[in-house]
C-alpha cells in the first residue's frame, strides 16, 4: 500500500469539510460569527457579572478541595498560633487551614469573596441600566424576570457562602437567619427545627448549606444564566437610537473578531482586577473573629454589602409584634420576609404594569434616554432612595460611632428618611428630567451657545448661537425634531476645535486642519446608508 | 442599500477567482442578514510610524503579561509561604501572588483591547431584526398540531381516564416530596419543648439547681462581680458553655444599690405575665438572658451609666432596672430573667429555668 502524503496547507480546509460533512456547521457557525453586537459602555455591566461568576466557579472549585463543612468539635492545631488549642468546628478549622496551611489558599479565598461582592454589584448596576433605559419592555420581560431571580439566587448563594466558615460573624448571621425563619407564622418553628435538625445551631446546618452552596444554587444560577444568554442571542441586543438605527435592525460590529476581542479583553480585565483585589485587599479575616460562640458578638458586625439593606430594614422596623389568641406574629417577619417578597414581586410585574399603564403593546428594541421617560426615571430614583436609606441604616451604628451621632437619632432618621426620601427623590428626578428635555429642545431650536457676545447697533447685547440646522432667509434656523439621542451642546462637539494631537510626549502625526462645523453636523444627522466607499 | 442589493440578487459564484476574500465575507454576512456598511482598515498604508508604535506597545504589554505570569509561578513555588507569627517575608506571599497574577491578566487585557480598538478595521454592520410573531399560517398550523394531541389522546371524551390520570399525578407528586419532607422534618415540640427550655432547667443536673459558671466551667461567688460590673455566665452542666446550649448564655449583673432598689420595685410590675420576675433578684444581682428577643444575637453591650443593655446587631435597648424591658429598637419583648440564689457553698445557682421562652419570638409563643 502506498502511503499518502499529508498536504499540510490543505489540512484546515479538509478538516473543516470533514467536520461539516458530519455536523453541517457551516451555515450556523457563520451566522454566529456574523452576529452583530451594538456597542455602548453601559452594555458591559452585565458582562462583569458573567465574568465574576466564572471566577467564582474557578476559585470555588479550588476551595472545595480543602474545605470540610462538618460541625464536629475539634481542637485547632494549625499554623496560626493565637488560636491554637481552641475548640472549634471542623468547618472553621478547615477555613483557617485554607488561609494559613494551603499554599495559595488565602488568595483563592479572598478572590472568591471579592468576586462574589463584584458579582452582586454588577447585577445591581446592570439592573439599573436595564430599568432606566426601558430595556425590559416587550419582548424582553422574560429576561428581566430571570434577572430579578438571578439577583435573589446570588443573594442566597452569597449568604450561604458567608455562613460556611463558621466564624463569629457567620454564626451570628446564621442565628439571625434562624430567627427570621422562626418568625414565619404557623410553620416557623417546624421549618427551623427541620432545616437545622433541631435547635439552633445543631450539627446539620453547615453540611446542608454546603451542598446548597456548591451544587444546588450554582446549578440554578447556571441554568438561569444560560437562559438569560440564550434569550439575549435570540432576541438580539437593544441599541441606542442614532443615525441609521431603527427598531428593526441592529447596528454595531460583528461578533468575530471585533466584539469577541473586546469581550475577551474585558474578561481578562475583570479577572485581573479580582486577582489584584484578592491579593492586595484583605477581606473577611476570619482568624480575627474567632470561632462562633453563641454568647460572643462584637459591635459593628455587618453582613456583606448586598445583605445590608435587609439588615437596615430590620433595624428600622418598629417593635410591632402582633399577639392574638395565644399566638404571635413577630415584628421581624415584616422587614425580612414580607419586604423582600414585595421587592421580588413588584419588579417582576413592573414591565407588565408599565405596558398596561401606557397602553403599549409594541415591541421595543431602541433604548430610551432616562430623561425622555421622566416617570420611570423618577420611579427608579425613588426606589434607589428607598434602598439607600436601608443600606445606610444597615451601618447606622458605625455612622453613629464615627460621626458622633446618637444611635437612636440615626434609627429615627432612617425611619423618617424611609418615608420622605423616596417622594423627594421622585419629585427632584422628575423635574431634572423635564429640565434636560427642555434644554435639548432649546438647543435644537436655537443652536449651541458659542460664548460669543455681540453688541447690536441699538446697544443691546446678544449671544451668538450656532444653529444645528440650515437657516432660512431671515437667518432663523429650522427647528430640528428630537431624535431620542444626544444633542450636541458644546462647540467642540461640532468640530469647532482642532482635533487633538496624537502622541503622549511628542506629536507622532500632524494635526488635521479643523473642519467647518456645519459639515460635521450634517454627517452626524444623516442616516447611514449602505454605500461603502 | 440599493447598489448592493441589486448585486446580491445576481447569481453569486463563490468560486469566481476574481472575487477577493472580503467579497466572500461580505456575501456570507449578507446571507446572514448582515450588511457591512462601513469597513475601513485602520492603516491603509502598512508599516506607518503610528502603526509600528501601536504594534510595539501591544508587544510590550504581552511581554509584561508573560513576565508577570512567570513571576507568579516562581513566587508560588519558591517564596516562603508558610505562616509564621510576626513580620516576615511570608506575609508578602498573598499580596505578591495577587500583584503578579492580577498584573499579568490586566496587561493581557490591555493588549487584547488595544489590539481590538487600534488595529482591527473600523466597522459598522447592520443586521436586520426579524421581529414580531411567526407568520399567521405557522401559528395556525402549530396550534392545530397541539390541539390535535389532545384529540388523539381523547382525554376530553373519556371522563373516566381524565379523573384516573390525576391519581398517579398527585400520588407521584406526593411521593417525590415525601422523602425530602420526611427526611428533614423534625418537631419543635417533641420530645422536648426545645424552644421553651434551656440548659438552666434542673433536669439537666439530676434535678439539682444549676450553678452559674464561667466559660471555663468555674462557679461564681457574689464577690467575684464588682458593683456595676457584669459577667457572661453559662449553665454549670457538661458542655454548658458550648454551642449545644446556644440559648443559655446569661448576663449576670451586679447593680448599684440605688438601681437595685429600683429593680426590686419594678420586678412586680413586669408585664406578660405580670409579676413573673418577682423573687428572681438575689441581693443586688440580676441575671438576664443574653439572647436578644429580637433576632437572637447576644445583647451584650452593657451601658453602665444608663443601665441599658444594647444588642449590637439591630440596636434594641433593654432597661436592666425595669425587667430588661425593651426601651428602643425593634425588640418587643423583655429579656427573660433568671431566678438567682446562692447555694450552701456560696456559689450562684439558678433556682429554676427561665419562666418564659428565651430568644426571638415565634408563632406558638404566647
Amino acid at each position: 500500500m502506498k502511503r499518502r502524503k499529508i498536504d499540510l496547507a490543505a489540512l484546515p480546509a479538509n478538516t473543516g469539510k470533514a467536520l461539516d460533512e458530519r455536523f453541517q456547521g457551516a451555515t450556523p457557525l457563520r451566522r454566529l460569527f456574523n452576529k452583530v453586537f451594538p456597542d455602548h459602555w453601559s452594555f458591559l455591566l452585565g458582562e462583569i457579572a458573567l465574568y465574576s461568576f466564572i471566577v467564582l466557579l474557578l476559585t470555588g472549585t479550588f476551595l472545595t478541595l480543602f474545605f470540610d463543612p462538618s460541625m464536629t468539635e475539634v481542637k485547632y492545631n494549625g499554623s496560626f498560633v493565637p488560636l491554637r488549642g481552641i475548640e472549634m468546628s471542623r468547618a472553621y478549622e478547615t477555613a483557617l487551614n485554607i488561609s494559613f496551611d494551603v499554599r495559595g489558599g488565602l488568595i483563592m479565598r479572598q478572590m472568591h469573596h471579592w468576586a462574589a461582592l463584584l458579582f452582586m454589584a454588577a447585577i445591581v448596576v446592570h439592573m439599573f441600566r436595564i430599568f432606566f433605559t426601558g430595556a425590559f419592555r416587550k419582548p424582553r420581560e422574560a429576561n428581566w424576570i430571570i434577572g430579578v431571580l438571578l439577583f435573589w439566587m446570588g443573594f442566597t448563594e452569597g449568604f450561604a457562602g458567608y455562613s460556611l466558615p463558621d466564624d463569629a460573624l457567620s454564626g451570628t448571621g446564621l442565628r439571625i437567619a434562624s430567627a427570621i425563619m422562626l418568625s414565619i407564622p404557623v410553620a416557623g418553628t417546624w421549618i427551623t427545627t427541620s432545616l437545622f435538625g433541631g435547635e439552633f445551631p445543631g450539627t446539620e446546618i453547615l453540611p446542608r448549606l454546603y451542598i446548597v452552596h456548591v451544587l444546588l444554587i450554582p446549578g440554578v444560577l447556571l441554568a438561569l444564566i444560560s437562559a438569560h444568554m440564550g434569550l439575549l442571542v435570540k432576541q438580539k441586543h437593544t441599541q441606542w437610537p442614532g443615525p441609521g438605527r431603527r427598531n428593526d435592525n441592529v447596528v454595531g460590529v460583528r461578533m468575530f473578531p471585533g466584539f469577541a476581542v473586546k469581550a475577551g479583553g474585558f474578561f481578562m480585565l475583570v479577572f485581573g482586577v479580582i486577582a489584584l483585589m484578592g491579593g492586595l485587599l484583605q477581606i473577611n479575616p476570619i482568624w480575627l473573629f474567632g470561632p462562633y460562640e453563641a454568647a460572643v458578638v462584637s459591635a459593628a458586625s455587618q453582613p456583606d454589602w448586598y445583605v445590608m439593606f435587609l439588615d437596615g430594614s430590620t433595624r428600622l422596623m418598629p417593635a410591632w409584634e402582633i399577639r392574638a389568641f395565644g399566638y404571635t406574629i413577630p415584628a421581624l417577619l415584616w422587614p425580612t420576609l414580607v419586604l423582600p417578597a414585595f421587592l421580588t414581586i413588584l419588579p417582576i410585574l413592573y414591565p407588565f404594569i408599565e405596558a398596561r399603564f401606557l397602553k403599549d403593546r409594541g415591541s421595543h428594541h431602541l433604548l430610551q434616554r432616562p430623561r425622555d421617560v421622566p416617570f420611570r426615571t423618577a420611579l427608579g430614583a425613588m426606589s434607589i432612595a428607598f434602598y439607600m436609606v436601608l443600606v445606610l441604616s444597615g451601618g447606622n451604628d458605625v455612622i453613629a460611632d464615627k460621626f458622633n451621632i446618637s444611635l437612636n437619632a440615626m434609627t429615627w432618621a432612617g425611619r423618617i428618611g424611609l418615608l420622605i426620601a423616596p417622594p423627594i427623590a421622585y419629585f427632584v428626578t422628575y423635574r431634572i428630567c423635564l429640565g434636560l428635555q427642555q434644554h435639548d429642545r432649546e438647543v435644537l431650536a436655537h443652536g449651541v451657545e458659542t460664548g460669543i457676545i455681540r453688541r447690536l447697533p441699538d446697544g443691546r447685547f446678544m449671544e451668538v448661537h450656532q444653529p444645528l440646522s440650515p437657516v432660512d432667509e431671515h437667518g432663523h434656523p429650522a427647528e430640528l425634531p428630537y431624535a431620542g439621542w444626544v444633542v450636541p451642546k458644546k462647540m467642540n462637539r461640532l468640530g469647532a476645535l482642532a482635533p487633538a494631537i496624537k502622541g503622549f510626549f511628542f506629536a507622532i502625526e500632524k494635526p488635521a486642519p479643523p473642519k467647518p462645523p456645519t459639515a460635521v453636523e450634517d454627517a452626524d444627522r444623516h442616516e447611514v446608508t449602505s454605500g461603502h466607499r | 442599500m440599493s447598489g448592493h442589493q441589486i448585486e446580491g440578487q445576481e447569481p453569486f459564484d463563490v468560486d469566481d477567482p476574481a472575487l477577493t476574500r472580503f467579497d466572500l465575507v461580505r456575501e456570507g454576512a449578507r446571507r446572514d442578514g448582515v450588511e457591512i456598511v462601513h469597513y475601513k482598515p485602520r492603516f491603509p498604508v502598512p508599516g506607518t510610524k503610528v502603526e509600528r508604535r501601536i504594534e510595539r506597545s501591544i508587544a510590550l504589554m504581552l511581554t509584561l503579561a508573560g513576565v508577570f505570569a512567570v513571576a507568579f509561578v516562581i513566587l508560588y513555588i519558591w517564596w516562603p509561604w508558610e505562616y509564621e507569627g510576626g513580620s516576615n517575608a511570608g506575609k508578602w506571599y498573598t499580596p505578591l501572588l495577587g500583584l503578579t497574577l492580577g498584573g499579568s491578566l490586566v496587561f493581557l487585557a490591555l493588549a487584547i483591547i488595544t489590539w481590538g480598538k487600534k488595529l482591527l478595521p473600523e466597522e459598522i454592520s447592520v443586521q436586520e431584526r426579524h421581529d414580531g410573531p411567526s407568520a399567521h399560517d405557522e401559528q395556525q398550523l402549530t396550534g392545530a398540531t397541539i390541539v390535535n394531541m389532545g384529540d388523539e389522546l381523547g382525554i376530553a371524551r373519556r371522563p373516566l381516564l381524565k379523573a384516573a390520570v390525576l391519581l398517579p399525578g398527585l400520588g407521584l407528586g406526593a411521593a417525590a416530596v415525601a422523602p425530602l419532607v420526611g427526611g428533614l422534618i423534625k418537631s419543635p415540640h417533641e420530645p422536648d419543648a426545645i424552644f421553651f427550655e434551656t440548659g438552666w432547667n434542673p433536669k439537666h443536673n439530676d434535678g439539682h439547681p444549676v450553678r452559674l459558671v464561667r466559660e471555663d466551667g468555674t462557679p461564681i461567688r457574689p464577690e467575684d462581680v464588682s458593683t456595676g460590673g457584669q459577667m457572661t455566665v453559662f449553665p454549670g452542666i457538661p458542655g454548658g458553655a458550648s454551642n449545644k446550649w446556644a440559648d443559655s448564655p446569661t448576663l449576670l449583673i451586679h447593680l448599684r444599690p440605688e438601681d437595685s432598689a429600683l429593680a426590686y420595685k419594678n420586678a412586680n410590675n413586669s408585664e406578660r405575665p405580670p409579676g413573673i420576675n418577682g423573687g428572681s433578684q438575689w441581693g443586688d444581682f440580676v441575671a438576664y438572658s443574653k439572647i436578644c428577643t429580637h433576632a437572637g444575637c447576644p445583647a451584650s453591650l452593657y451601658e453602665q451609666q444608663t443601665n441599658r443593655l444594647l444588642c449590637p446587631c439591630h440596636q434594641s435597648q433593654f432597661d436592666i432596672t425595669d425587667n430588661a424591658r425593651p426601651v428602643f429598637g425593634p425588640a418587643s419583648r423583655s429579656l427573660p430573667q433568671l431566678p438567682l440564689d446562692v447555694d450552701a457553698e456560696g456559689y450562684f445557682v439558678a433556682t429554676g429555668d427561665y419562666k418564659v421562652a428565651v430568644g426571638p419570638a415565634f408563632w406558638e409563643r404566647p
